[in-house]
């Protein structure tokens, strides 16, 4: 494998972890107005992932990094093609942090309202935007012989890209549900349970959507064939299996299968895209592909020695501060949020 | 305004914005993490309760830090593509690794500091707070390495149509980030301090009965660290100076409203000048004093304005305008440096009473300070102003200029649309931010359970 490639997979990586992570974040804070009702309760549930949502979203943040040093023509053509997109995904991630921040250092209902709106809307519209753009990605953009993306902001809603984001939206809240059950106790955990039961069969729904959509939209059936592969087959595998951990109580289990969704849907995403990054939908010569948007050998040889020296001490602290806070928060701990 | 405009104006407002919170948290993490050290070590509860106040001020100003530098990792693919291209290979690396080895770390270590009061021990506790700062100030080592290649381009061979890196060693050691890190570190003291001293000073004149005790020992603690920030911001912008002196002359000399060469050349103290006509018409300045400055001797040419725009025009191609909007530079240089200076003074002075042990003795004092933490930010905007409007029309000297790095199908009516909704945005959260900032800083410290608990009688009478 090229060094190329090898940028390619962590970058991949990058996002699975961001998707993982950042999923159940967004879950959490789309399910906010639903699960919790008292404000008591909506403090819960914001505590749940109060220590660990700003390293979540540093997940993205060195997505975005990576791209820029390793794929700088992906990066260039990606965020000022979907600039409207994006600036809508970034005004909703800056509202949603400082409302965490914010909202419970007054005690004012009205604030507490606006700041869990703000909280909600933060999370509904990132969780839909990103799989509409990495729909984009996939189903192609008009793209110029200049590597520059020729559309607007409605060239990027279509039927095919909008099942997408229902179906990030859609694992999410469920992923959401999940972890909810799994951080909470009481009355909480048990709304959160009985939520996650009631809308696996709707996730289901929609996954099954998406996956005919993939051969209705674009040509994945020339790549691919009948077979699909093992990583979407594990992918729809694992959903399914979360049904029946649901129905049996072990959330924990269905928490993992569901997580091993994620990964697997991302992955299985990347490499159908693979060996391109963008698909021009202008003229597949524009496509931009890990050769032609790469940086040079050096920089990527450079990258790679100083993230192989980072990555693990990266990976030993977020998971130690995932144990430190392994407990389920109730009413009755200290809230900081 | 076309497309070129409104997307410099949008960088403008959203990375200014984004440093109005940058030093504050990359001084006040150092100082919460010190009162921390402080009740750690000693026992005394005041510090447990200084850690606390202050602590509850710096995260709600780290929250803002945090959210509004997403956007600094977009905007440069987003509004300037064409840079992005031809810069990405060695200006991206500096920023991944700013994610990596910093982001991480801050953003990671902030959740275990605000959640962890009592899930872990003491000493671990500690340890989280010093780890946010130093992954703080960590992270402004690689955006400003970033920043130096656009200062002073090194380690990159023109090659492929674009630049591309040739040396990691030399990008990060850029003589550039050796004196321009360092002042900004040393202004995230300053900023710090002064917050601390602004605050203090407002509680001190109210005389807040059992209070006082709790901010006098932070004003001494802030007069002590913000004279030696002073100090050395002060000391590292002249090295700074000296170094823009040899490598960006263009902006010194329009910093300095400096139209034609000098030697010896005098400093200018006050100029009034015809910008457009490149012309000085009136002036204070002191002999020689601006190549003192510059080279440490009493005489050495600086050059001026006409003289490196006939240079430039010889060496970057005749025709085109290398001149920065003088006006702003000058000005924000002065705004920069008087600010500076004016904290030195009232550092300087408040290290004297406190020698004297009369902190509360002069009251126009204590209200010159709590007016005074408009200095920093005043000081930290205009530095960032002049360092970037000084070296227009460059985006990366020498190399790019601005306005061939902004995105060509970026249209004026998207950036419109979105600096609208930045500013609409940023502008309600600044009112929410100070809302909090004066209500807590009002407030003053809290007696929560954990202060007297754990206090011994001993160091419980010991602290009275």
């Amino acid at each position: 494998m090229d060094l190329q490639d090898l940028w390619f997979v962590l970058i991949s990586v990058l996002f699975i972890g961001f998707f993982f992570l950042e999923g159940f974040d967004y879950g959490a804070g789309i399910l906010l107005p639903f699960i919790a009702r008292k404000d008591s309760e909506r403090r819960v549930v914001i505590n749940t992932i109060g220590p660990v949502w700003d390293a979540n979203e540093v997940w993205m943040i060195t997505a975005g990094g990576a791209l820029f040093a390793a794929f700088p023509h992906w990066y260039a053509t990606l965020f000022s093609g979907f600039y409207l997109a994006l600036v809508l995904i970034l005004l909703a991630l800056i509202l949603r942090g400082v409302a965490f921040e914010f909202r419970s250092k007054e005690d004012d209902p009205r604030w507490r309202r606006t700041w869990d709106w703000a909280i909600f809307i933060g999370s509904v519209i990132p969780a839909l935007l990103w799989g509409v753009a990495f729909g984009n990605l996939v189903k192609g953009v008009p793209i110029n012989a200049a590597m520059d993306f020729t559309g607007d902001f409605f060239d990027l809603l279509s039927p095919y890209t909008l099942i997408c984001g229902l179906a990030s939206f859609a694992v999410f809240t469920l992923h959401g549900a999940l972890f909810l059950s799994l951080k909470t106790d009481g009355v909480i955990r048990r709304r959160a349970e009985t939520l996650a039961q009631q809308i696996w069969l709707p996730v289901v729904g929609i996954a099954v959507v998406l996956a005919i959509a993939n051969y209705a939209y674009i040509d994945i059936f020339d790549t691919v064939g009948v077979n699909p592969g093992v990583m979407p087959v594990t992918s729809a595998v694992t959903l399914l299996s979360v049904g029946y951990y649901l129905r049996k109580k072990q959330f924990g289990w269905a928490f993992v299968l569901l997580g091993l969704t994620i990964l697997f849907s991302v992955a299985t995403f990347f490499w159908f895209l693979h060996p391109n990054v963008m698909v021009s939908s202008t003229n597949e010569a524009f496509n931009l592909t890990v050769e032609n948007a790469a940086s040079s050998e050096k920089t990527l040889e450079t990258m790679t020695i100083v993230t192989l020296i980072l990555l693990p001490f990266v990976l030993l602290y977020l998971g130690w501060s995932y144990w430190v806070f392994r407990k389920r928060i109730t009413a009755d701990s200290p809230l900081e949020y | 305004m076309d497309a070129l405009d409104l997307a410099r104006l949008q960088f403008a407002v959203t990375t200014t914005y984004h440093f109005f919170f940058v030093p504050l948290t990359l001084g006040l993490s150092i100082l919460t993490a010190i009162m921390q050290t402080m009740w750690v070590r000693t026992d005394n509860p005041v510090y447990r309760q200084m850690t606390r106040f202050w602590g509850k001020l710096f995260v709600i100003n780290f929250a803002m830090g945090v959210v509004t530098g997403i956007v600094q990792e977009f905007q440069f693919g987003m509004n300037w593509s064409e840079y992005s291209r031809f810069m990405g290979d060695i200006f991206g690396a500096p920023l991944a690794i700013e994610a990596l080895m910093a982001f991480f770390l801050e953003s990671t270590f902030i959740g275990v500091w605000v959640f962890g009061w009592d899930k872990l021990p003491r000493r671990l506790h500690l340890a989280s707070i010093w780890l946010v700062a130093l992954g703080s100030n960590i992270s402004a080592l690689w955006i400003l390495i970033a920043n130096s290649f656009m200062q002073q381009p090194v380690g990159y061979v023109i090659r492929n149509g674009r630049a591309e890196m040739d040396s990691f060693g030399d990008l990060i050691t850029n003589p550039n980030v050796q004196v321009q890190f360092p002042h900004v570190f040393t202004s995230g003291i300053v900023t710090a301090a002064f917050f601390v001293l602004g605050i203090s000073a407002w509680h001190l004149l109210r005389n807040n009965g059992e209070k006082r005790d709790f901010f006098l020992r932070s004003f001494r603690i802030a007069t002590v660290y913000g004279l030696i920030g002073i100090v050395l911001v002060i000391m590292v912008g002249h090295t700074q100076a000296q170094h823009m002196v040899k490598t960006q002359p263009m902006k010194m000399a329009a910093a300095e409203g400096l139209f034609d060469s000098e030697d010896p050349a005098a400093l200018s103290l006050i100029t009034i000048g015809d910008w457009e006509q490149r012309e000085e018409v009136f002036s204070i300045r002191l002999p020689r004093m601006l190549s003192l400055l510059s080279y440490n001797k009493l005489d050495g040419e600086v050059k001026g304005i006409n003289d490196l725009q006939a240079e430039y025009e010889t060496t970057y191609g005749a025709g085109e305008n290398y001149i920065p909007p003088v006006a702003i530079t000058y000005w924000s240089f002065r705004a920069m440096v008087g600010a500076g200076f004016l904290m030195l003074g009232l550092a300087g002075f408040g290290l004297f009473l406190m020698l004297r042990d009369r902190i509360e003795g002069p009251k126009w004092f204590l209200r010159a300070l709590f007016y005074a933490l408009a200095l920093p930010y005043i000081a930290n905007t205009a530095g960032w102003m002049m360092t970037e409007l000084g070296r227009q029309p460059w985006i990366v000297f020498g190399l790019q200029r601005t306005e061939d790095a902004v995105s060509p199908n970026v249209s004026a009516g998207m950036v419109a649309a979105s600096l609208v909704l930045f500013a609409a945005i940023y502008g309600i959260l600044m009112v929410a931010d100070v809302y909090l900032l004066v209500k807590y800083g009002r407030q003053g410290p809290v007696e929560d359970e954990h202060d007297t608990a754990p206090a011994s009688p001993d160091t419980a009478a010991a602290a009275i």
